[in-house]
């Protein structure tokens, strides 16, 4: 598997601030990657400079061997970028905006993979209609749409559904998902975790323009977070002192206990029963990303 | 040149959606103009032998060319920084080159369009035809080509409406109006004649002018060689500041 996005020593300052501070890594083709961290960690301005927007101070970013900079024309046409903030131009249509960006791309003729694009984002009854007139959520799908007119091999959302409705998160996920089986490579930032749980088979971490974690999601959510076991015990009954030690607390009358490894259930429920200790109900929480989110900043 | 041809494209259709504010209205002001000065001086002025009318028509088919091909591409460019909508032109692989030509070329046929519709309105009250249409052409295209390229730099520079209007206010409109537009060089005291060389507009409009009537304040090929080097070099600044993103590319 060959590189998609090879980011090397990246640093841009913003006046006194650093905005990223050396970041370096590898995203391989065909990945669904996310990027997180808290608002002012970096993710947009790393975007950015990816994208020809901003340009870093040090280092270099190719998109498929090219790169963002020196070869920008080859690299931008290999790229897909869908925005954060939510901009529209009000003088056209949906199509007229699709069809004006692919022709930005060189691209004509490209109505068949337009209207294929609007059909997955549920957007074909809106296409003549102009942009003034969207809803939030139908311009937002307008942005995903034209950063897809050209098939960009890398794709890149920033914050894709901020303050979009689940119908649309459902579809844009669903087309995503399709999107990266047929080998397109997807980096994605967002604010929710679930999202980049259930979607991303790795993660970047970035804190104050340093990438703290770069891993698998599988990984850091076994180095950060890990299995929680949440047991009911009768009222009265007190846990042998070795168990007591190890619980996290009593949560909503569940005596909880963070598991590093999953067997660990078993040893716990053993003692339990050494010592006579019913169990009127159990609960196993699998990793939860946003703890494993909160530790790794702690760090 | 990738995106040129689309680019251009939309940028003319962006002011024909808005035809009654980009082309109806400043072919209305020229109209205007044109009622309320021929009115009042017809009958007792004349420049270089023609009608006060038919002297000041192709000053403000000109005053207009120059003002919509600056308003052009000045306000393209502000509204699609001030909305962020620019970020769909910084994305897509448009060289600066392609990004120049679409902007400066669109705000020529944008001037050129509205001074079509000024002497096709005005031709009932002062009729007249150019004695050489290709001088005529020629100064029209570079003067709109300068001021589509200071529309640019203006579209670039302006963080805000305010200061994009401040660009227009002290500097394109007094510059157009103090051309010569309304009256010969010849008029006024030696002192002004002297700083009205200074004023590239001036060129503009007396070489505009020479290709009605034949007669001009400063020879046209003169004229024509300076309108060309300021077109060289706004071309060249505005290049300049697009290949470095100026205020495009943090």
């Amino acid at each position: 598997m060959s590189v998609a996005v090879s980011i090397s020593g990246v640093v841009k300052r913003f006046g006194a601030l650093m905005a990223l501070d050396h970041v370096s890594m590898d995203i391989e083709e065909g990945e669904f990657f996310g990027l997180l961290g808290p608002n002012g960690a970096g993710k947009t301005t790393l975007i950015s400079c990816l994208a020809g927007l901003s340009r870093a101070d040090l280092g270099s970013i190719r998109v498929l061997g090219y790169d963002v900079q020196s070869q920008y024309r080859e690299a931008r046409r290999r790229l897909g970028v869908v925005p954060q903030e939510l901009v529209f131009d009000p003088f056209f249509s949906v199509r007229e905006c699709l069809r004006f960006q692919s022709g930005y791309y060189g691209i004509r003729d490209n109505d068949a993979w337009i209207d294929e694009i609007l059909a997955n984002l549920d957007l074909t009854a809106k296409a003549e209609t102009n942009m003034r007139r969207l809803s939030g959520g139908m311009k937002r799908r307008v942005l995903v749409a034209q950063a897809l007119v050209h098939k960009p091999p890398v794709i890149v959302l920033d914050e894709p559904t901020a303050g979009v409705d689940v119908e649309l998160r459902q579809n844009l996920w669903q087309f995503m998902r399709r999107l990266n089986r047929e080998g397109h490579t997807i980096i994605l930032t967002t604010h929710y975790l679930e999202e980049a749980e259930s979607l991303c088979g790795r993660l970047a971490l970035l804190k104050d323009g340093k990438v703290i974690a770069l891993e698998s999601t599988a990984s850091l959510l076994t180095r950060f977070s890990g299995h929680t076991l949440a047991l009911r015990i009768p009222d009265g009954a007190a846990l042998p002192a070795d168990l007591a030690a190890l619980s996290s607390g009593v949560k909503e009358g569940f005596q909880t206990f963070a598991l590093t490894e999953f067997a660990a259930v078993e040893g716990i429920l053993a003692r339990l029963r050494e010592h006579g200790i019913r169990i009127d109900d159990m609960r196993v929480s699998p990793p939860d990303l946003e703890e494993a989110f909160v530790k790794a900043l702690r760090q | 040149m990738s995106g040129f041809s689309t680019l251009f494209k939309k940028e003319l259709l962006r002011f024909w959606r808005v035809v009654f504010q980009t082309v109806a209205a400043p072919v209305l002001t020229a109209l205007l103009y044109l009622l309320i000065f021929a009115q009042v001086l017809d009958e007792h002025v004349s420049v270089h032998g023609v009608r006060y009318a038919a002297f000041l028509l192709p000053g403000l088919v000109m005053m207009q060319i120059l003002q919509n091909a600056f308003a052009n591409s000045s306000s393209s460019l502000i509204q699609s920084r001030v909305t962020g909508s620019i970020v769909f032109l910084l994305l897509p692989p448009i060289s600066y080159g392609a990004f120049w030509s679409a902007f400066v070329l669109a705000a020529v046929v944008r001037g050129l369009v509205v001074g079509v519709g000024v002497l096709a309105v005005t031709l009932w009250f002062a009729p007249i035809w150019p004695a050489a249409p290709g001088w005529a052409l020629a100064f029209a295209v570079f003067g709109g080509a300068v001021l589509g390229n200071l529309g640019v730099i203006a579209g670039m520079w302006a963080e805000k409406f305010d200061q994009l209007a401040a660009f227009q206010n002290f500097l394109i409109m007094p510059l157009t109006m103090l051309s010569g537009v309304f009256y010969s060089i010849h008029a006024l005291p030696p002192f002004w004649q002297a700083v009205s060389h200074y004023n590239p507009v001036f060129y503009m409009i007396d070489g505009f002018r020479y290709g009605f009537f034949g007669v001009s304040d400063v020879a046209p090929e003169r004229a024509l060689l300076i309108v060309i080097a300021c077109f060289v070099a706004t071309a060249a600044l505005t290049l300049g500041l697009l290949r470095r993103g100026w205020k495009l590319r943090t």
